[in-house]
């Protein structure tokens, strides 16, 4: 087994470490790129094999330290990768061949992108000779990946390989982490040439930020210490950063209220006391209304995403921001910090730790007793609730908490996007970092199966749920396929409400009912049916239609551990996502349900 | 919207410049002029990019192509403390009988006629946005067959160069 420290997201830089020169080895560009890899420390790679990539699969066969787990689409694989890398917080890794094999990776790489995902995807090129003739299977898939990668190579030389593998890995870990793409030429991998894993790696443009300003952190702990209506809003740098434990000493000993953000659920146990709940669009109406009503928001690793704020123009109004960030292009970008801190979430949260305490120390304890007694009014008034619906359906809500106490805070949930995504994250309780799992800033419908297949793999010994919608589902199921053969069982829990859920949401709410295009007969007509198409997989497939049926069919589902399971949990259709703030409006016309709309009717 | 000028040190790769115009259209940066050439150093190349944004954008800009792994460092050069030229060739209609009326303008303006013809006079010139402005202006009553014109290249004034401190953040 690898005997090298596999690459964390916030690893030290491989040239701080004193590595005595490795001898040279002579072999194939392909047999490089493996050589690379299992230097590199990845211990999975999910990809498909195709023409310009074969190469590169010969070796692997013999490899004993990469596992290469074969998918059905390669969305699937840059999915799965992500999922390992969000569970397990190494990089993760896939492969492609050239032209739609890559092109095929596009959706998941721009999804790591968004949501700052360590991830390498490597891909085949047609050879040298072939490129810019529109060769078979040729697509200038660095031109369509720029955008949505933090860097790209494509290797030109067959003894660039090592450097440009051990880069790529450096850039996607380190800094704000993120995709990076390295596409190699045919004729480079068939090519003869040397391998030596390098010491160090050079790359004169890229500084992952220092250290946080030390006059910054000043300014920013007298802010805090002062503070009579604060609260810290925690995103998914702070996750990234493994600073779970350091905000929660943070937080204890100021006493101010956390929200954490989609991306950042997880990052503070929701069982604690300080703990609001989710902000922004359907988050909670206290984590709302504490951010609008703030005197200080403490940012931190959070982005000030427009699902977040709402309407920016009347967001938060009466709030001075400290606003930390390893990224400084996020400082000031949607809303002006008046204390920016550029650095990792971690070293900023205990660098304010000791900076508050000094102040704390100096006399300087604000009291937030009445903004406290003005929170806890609004979450007790304002709980996340639901009703049974009318016609005597299962409520969706119902099994996803019912899921979420019985597999318990250990295990990983993985969701989808839509309406089952936004009740995971609500009537779940998260109380430990990575076992929550989603596409945040994308909003990739088909996610969850191929992303709760990589969590699974990276920790195979934690129980993995992926909550997926029948839309979502449908999308990227092939990939039970995969789980059934290789030994990786998942399992999914389908909140099948027989329509594209969110969709029909906004259409009942914002089109006048009329509900164009969003029924996907999966009720109507049971097609598919997710039990028999679960079996046809190789997986266990059960159904559960009734209240009484949930726990029961939980139960039967987290018995089985020897093949993936897929519960059809058939729910009402109507049931829907509330608080909700409505797209283009501010914060305060937060509505707690239909019509209710508590921050704004008051006064 | 104001212009600001931006000397930006790259590594001399194939593919920059696509990421940086890519980044510019991508973000919806406008680039007045952009232009680009090697340095003193071969690994190095430089460009001027003159963007026409507001103050706040800027700094976005800077910081976005900050985060480009093969931009070295970027700097902005204040229009009083740097020297700021274009070229531009122009060629124009003159004949015998107007031709010394051009040469009277190019002399002003301390242009260089390149090519003759016994219908057409070709005119380079560099300068100033302004000065070449005002040239071409008192040169369209000619005739104008065509202009082409580079992207403003600048250096700061005074003795430092934009390496002389040392590379971005370090």
């Amino acid at each position: 087994m690898s005997t090298q420290t596999r690459p964390a997201p916030v690893a030290p830089m491989p040239q701080q470490r004193p590595v005595a020169p490795a001898p040279v080895e002579h072999l194939s560009g392909a047999a490089s790129v493996v050589r690379s890899l299992e230097e590199a420390g990845a211990e999975v790679v999910f990809g498909i094999p195709g023409g310009a990539v074969l190469p590169v699969y010969d070796p692997l066969l013999d490899s004993r330290r990469v596992r290469h787990i074969l998918v059905r689409h390669e969305q699937g694989a840059g999915h799965a990768a992500t999922g390992y890398a969000q569970a397990t917080g190494r990089v993760g890794v896939c492969m492609a061949t050239s032209g739609p094999g890559a092109t095929n990776l596009v959706t998941p790489i721009a999804d790591a992108h968004m949501d700052s995902v360590p991830l390498v995807a490597v891909t085949g090129q047609v050879g040298r000779s072939l490129i810019g003739t529109d060769g078979f299977q040729e697509a200038d898939i660095c031109g369509i990946t720029m955008p949505i990668t933090k860097h790209n190579f494509l290797v030109s030389d067959a003894r660039e390989i090592p450097e440009t593998i051990a880069a790529a890995f450096h850039l996607a870990s380190t800094g704000r982490p993120g995709p990076v793409l390295v596409d190699i030429p045919k004729d480079i991998l068939q090519a003869d040439t040397t391998f030596r894993w390098p010491a160090e790696v050079h790359l004169p443009g890229y500084r992952p930020a220092a250290r946080p300003h030390a006059g910054q952190i000043g300014t920013a702990a007298k802010l805090i210490a002062t503070a009579r209506r604060p609260v810290l809003y925690v995103g998914g740098g702070v996750l990234k950063a493994r600073a779970s434990a350091a905000l929660l000493r943070l937080a204890e000993l100021t006493g101010i209220p956390v929200v954490t953000t989609l991306m950042a659920r997880g990052a503070f146990p929701d069982s604690h006391i300080q703990h609001l709940g989710m902000p922004g669009m359907h988050g909670t109406v206290a984590a709302v209304a504490a951010m609008q009503r703030a005197d200080v928001i403490i940012a931190l690793g959070a982005r000030f995403d427009d699902r977040v704020t709402g309407q920016l123009s009347t967001f938060a109004p009466g709030a001075a921001v400290i606003h930390a960030d390893i990224d400084p292009a996020e400082i000031g970008k949607n809303r002006v910090a008046d204390v920016p801190i550029v650095g990792d979430a971690r070293e900023v949260i205990t660098d304010l730790v000791a900076a508050v305490t000094a102040e704390q120390a100096a006399g300087v304890v604000a009291d937030l007793t009445a903004w406290w007694a003005e929170l806890d009014q609004l979450r007790e008034t304002f709980p996340l609730g639901y009703e049974w619906p009318a016609d005597g359906t299962l409520a969706p809500q119902y099994v996803i908490q019912r899921l979420g106490a019985i597999a318990g805070p250990d295990a990983v949930y993985a969701s989808g996007v839509g309406q089952h995504q936004m009740w995971a994250a609500q009537f779940i309780s998260y109380e430990k970092p990575g076992t929550w799992l989603n596409s945040g800033g994308l909003g990739t419908m088909g996610y969850a199966v191929p992303a709760a297949m990589g969590a699974k793999v990276g920790r195979p010994d934690t129980t993995v749920w992926a909550i997926d919608g029948d839309g979502c589902f449908q999308m990227t199921n092939q990939e039970l396929a995969t789980c059934a053969i290789e030994g990786i069982p998942i399992k999914v829990a389908v909140i099948n409400n027989g329509n594209l859920g969110m969709v029909r949401q906004w259409q009942t709410l914002f089109y006048g009912e009329r509900y164009s295009q969003t029924d996907l007969g999966t009720h109507k007509h049971r097609i598919p049916d997710f039990k028999l198409l679960a079996e046809a997989y190789g997986c266990v497939g059960l159904r559960c239609e009734s209240k009484e049926d949930v726990d029961r069919t939980i139960d039967a589902a987290m018995a089985i551990d020897d093949r993936p399971v897929v519960v059809d949990f058939t729910v009402g259709a109507d049931a829907q996502v509330w608080p909700m703030v409505a797209a283009g409006t501010g914060n305060d016309h937060i509505m707690a349900a239909r019509g209710i709309r508590p921050l704004f009717d008051e006064d | 919207m104001s212009r600001h000028t931006l000397s930006v040190l790259v590594e001399n790769k194939p593919g920059v410049l696509a990421r940086v115009a890519s980044l510019f259209s991508r973000r919806g940066f406008n680039i007045h002029s952009l232009a680009v050439g090697p340095t003193e150093n071969p690994e190095v190349s430089r460009m001027t990019i003159v963007v026409a944004v507001e103050e706040l954008p800027l700094e976005q800009v800077t910081k976005q192509l900050n985060k480009l792994v093969n931009v070295l460092k970027i700097v902005e050069l204040p229009p009083g403390g740097s020297v700021n030229r274009e070229l531009v060739l122009i060629k124009i209609r003159a004949d015998a009988a107007t031709r010394s009326q051009v040469v009277t303008v190019v002399d002003m303006f301390r242009a260089h006629v390149v090519d003759v013809t016994t219908e057409s006079m070709t005119i380079e010139a560099a300068g100033t946005t302004d000065k070449l402005d005002a040239m071409v202006k008192l040169l369209e009553p000619f005739g104008v067959r065509e202009i082409v014109q580079s992207g403003m290249v600048a250096l700061g004034r005074g003795p430092r160069s934009i390496t002389s401190e040392r590379l971005r953040a370090d």
